[in-house]
């Protein structure tokens, strides 16, 4: 009954650390790997259920006092309406404040997680961040063109987001096909990139100097990274591109392995690196630009979170791209928790917390986690 | 015989001159290969062109009668696997994982267990099932080398081509790398193709040698007839004595023959 109840399901029975096999037992070999695997799947569970867990107690710090268990409350009544009775001013703080700004907090994590985990890959390189191909810079280029000039692509109250977004996709579309004549290799892609980075920070710059105070601040503080501006409107259209992308990205996990071993091994076993990485680059760029758009440049957790997931889970991407996504997810939820809370009112840009904290965090690990190198 | 592999005038130039010009050559089934040749030859150049890792101008490959180039990669890495030299750089990557990404061409979005059994039964095959989760960039360079050469086999083609598999080995390593070759060759009728360096590794074990010089095959056969004094003299510029030991000719060299008397510059 056993044995058959278990062919019958393959997922199961391949989780189970000393199944018979078809050529007998399994190998100490066998065994260790198996164990491996499971210790990649329950990391996987863990960081989901922190993240779910953390959400909701970060919802329920700041100037409105509430307790944990009322967010979830709150949280069930919306789903299934008049199962509790809530208070109607906490009830409106947590779903119509604090939720969408939780959320798009973990979907931005996610993006740029995940983001900076495939442009390392496809650029064979641990110094790729999903801003190597000068979103940051176009997007702040927009910016700076609606603030000092007035020019604006879209009317009404997103016309900076618009700015930012369709900038920042003209600028990685440029390095794409310029590096594109170029036949596509990783150092092209950088050295594009660099190159037209260094050309919009000089005309952002050049903006500047001729644009008044007023006009200076608000380019200023776009470019510090912030979240406080996110709502149910704007995720929707967020989700929609993460939702698009991100499975797409995912998708070409077994391309990216492949390709971390150089483009001609890559090649030897029947993978198109060029396409696949124009593939992954422009996808990639739209999910940042699209992330930028909203927030201003959060630029660091997109270096960070891929490299902390190498050092915990290994460079396989089926697993990687998911554990970058979250621990993104994660380390922003935490810069974001500590940027609304640490000066009681005043919120802090959360670009710049996220740098304080994670700098030292990422410092501490590449000094300390000399145990194995993960690109050499 | 049957031809495992026909090249029809391959030509392929990086940029300027042609590193190889109409090459054509066929291979049988079952045999093992050597391609040998000074630096610069396009030995390497041509293993490259027949994997369709750089893209030759013009001429076709073909792998039992298919041509090569007209199908996709996938199907390609189906009927011919690459051993690159013993260097893989970026990312680490556990043993395991590096031979599983051979079987990537055979493989809709998931490796499923039978994709595992496979990948056991190479490294069983090989020796070294217990470095599975070892880091493939912790291993010696023969261990990685027979790393390379497992992850070509769990690919399941019946050409491999190797590029130097012997470089930067130690000798006991060298011999044991082309023992595993040709024991795989005689067992799983498989057609091994080598570029290499080393003349006399190349004489004992190879079934055929090929000898190029600038992008030409000068000559062609078994190692016995292929390794006399008079072609390593018009391909190497040396002097030579080839002597006999075992079964297999033996080159000692013995002084280089100087350049205005061979008509070109070394």
């Amino acid at each position: 009954m056993r044995p058959a109840l278990l062919r019958s399901t393959p997922m199961l029975s391949r989780r189970i650390p000393g199944r018979r096999t078809r050529t007998g037992k399994m190998t100490p070999a066998q065994q260790a790997h198996a164990i491996s695997v499971q210790g990649k799947f329950f990391f996987l569970g863990a960081l989901l259920l922190l993240l779910i867990i953390s959400a909701g107690f970060i919802i329920s710090l700041g100037q409105v006092p509430m307790t944990v268990q009322q967010v979830y409350l709150t949280l069930v009544t919306r789903l299934i309406p008049g199962g509790f009775a809530v208070d109607s001013m906490i009830s409106h703080v947590v779903w119509h404040i604090r939720m969408p700004l939780i959320t798009g907090t973990v979907m931005c994590g996610v993006g740029l997680g995940i983001c900076g985990c495939v442009m390392q890959a496809v650029l064979k390189n641990p110094m790729a961040s999903p801003f190597t191909l000068g979103v940051s810079s176009g997007a702040h280029f927009g910016v700076s063109l609606a603030a000092v000039f007035g020019i604006t692509f879209l009317d009404g109250p997103y016309f900076l987001v618009g700015n930012a977004f369709i900038c920042a996709a003209l600028c990685s579309g440029f390095i794409i096909a310029l590096s594109a004549l170029r036949g596509a290799s990783s150092e092209t892609l950088i050295l594009a990139g660099i190159a037209v980075n260094y050309l919009f920070q000089a005309a952002n710059q050049l903006l500047s100097y001729i644009a008044d105070d007023e006009q200076r601040t608000i380019m200023s503080y776009w470019g510090m990274g912030s979240l406080s501006d996110l709502n149910w409107h704007s995720l929707g259209f967020l989700g929609l591109i993460c939702l698009v992308c991100i499975p797409f990205l995912y998708r070409n996990a077994w391309d990216l392995n492949l390709m971390t071993t150089g483009d001609d091994c890559a090649k030897s076993m029947g993978v198109d690196a060029n396409a696949v990485r124009m593939a992954v680059m422009v996808t990639a760029s739209l999910l940042v630009a699209a992330i930028v758009a909203f927030t201003g440049v959060i630029g660091f957790v997109g270096l960070v979170a891929p490299h902390i997931a190498r050092i915990i889970i290994g460079n396989d991407h089926r697993f990687l791209i998911p554990a970058s996504g979250g621990i993104g997810g994660a380390l922003l939820l935490i810069a974001n928790a500590v940027s609304m809370n640490i000066l009681g009112g005043v919120v802090i840009p959360v670009g710049i917390i996220m740098s304080m904290l994670g700098i030292p965090l990422f410092l501490y690990l590449i000094i300390r986690g000399k145990r194995r190198e993960f690109w050499s | 015989m049957i031809n495992k592999l026909t090249v029809s005038d391959l030509t392929f130039g990086y940029t300027g001159q042609d590193v190889l010009h109409n090459f054509s050559m066929a291979i049988g089934d079952g045999q093992v290969v050597s391609i040998v040749g000074p630096n610069g030859s396009g030995k390497s150049t041509l293993i490259k062109c027949i994997d369709r890792i750089l893209d030759p101008r013009s001429g076709d490959v073909q792998v039992d009668r298919r041509d090569l180039f007209k199908m996709n990669r996938k199907d390609a890495a189906r009927r011919i696997a690459y051993v690159p030299q013993n260097s893989l750089r970026a990312f680490a990557h556990t043993v395991f994982d590096v031979v599983l990404m051979g079987r990537r061409p055979h493989l809709g979005w998931k490796a499923d267990a039978q994709d595992e059994g496979n990948v056991w039964e190479v490294l069983r095959l090989l020796g070294i099932e217990d470095l599975a989760l070892s880091f493939f960039s912790d291993l010696s360079g023969g261990q990685q080398q027979k790393v390379l050469i497992a992850r070509a086999l769990a690919q399941e083609t019946g050409v491999l081509l190797l590029d130097e598999p012997t470089s930067n080995l130690d000798v006991w390593h060298q011999i044991d790398v082309m023992e595993i070759l040709r024991a795989l060759v005689r067992r799983q009728r498989l057609t091994a193709i080598i570029a290499i360096h080393d003349l006399n590794m190349a004489a004992r074990y190879s079934d055929r040698m090929l000898m190029m010089k600038q992008g030409k095959i000068l000559a062609n056969g078994m190692p016995d007839d292929v390794l006399t004094p008079d072609n390593l003299e018009a391909v190497y510029g040396i002097k030579a004595t080839v002597k006999r030991i075992g079964d297999s000719p033996f080159v000692i060299p013995l002084s280089r023959v100087p350049a205005n008397s061979r008509g070109r510059m070394g």
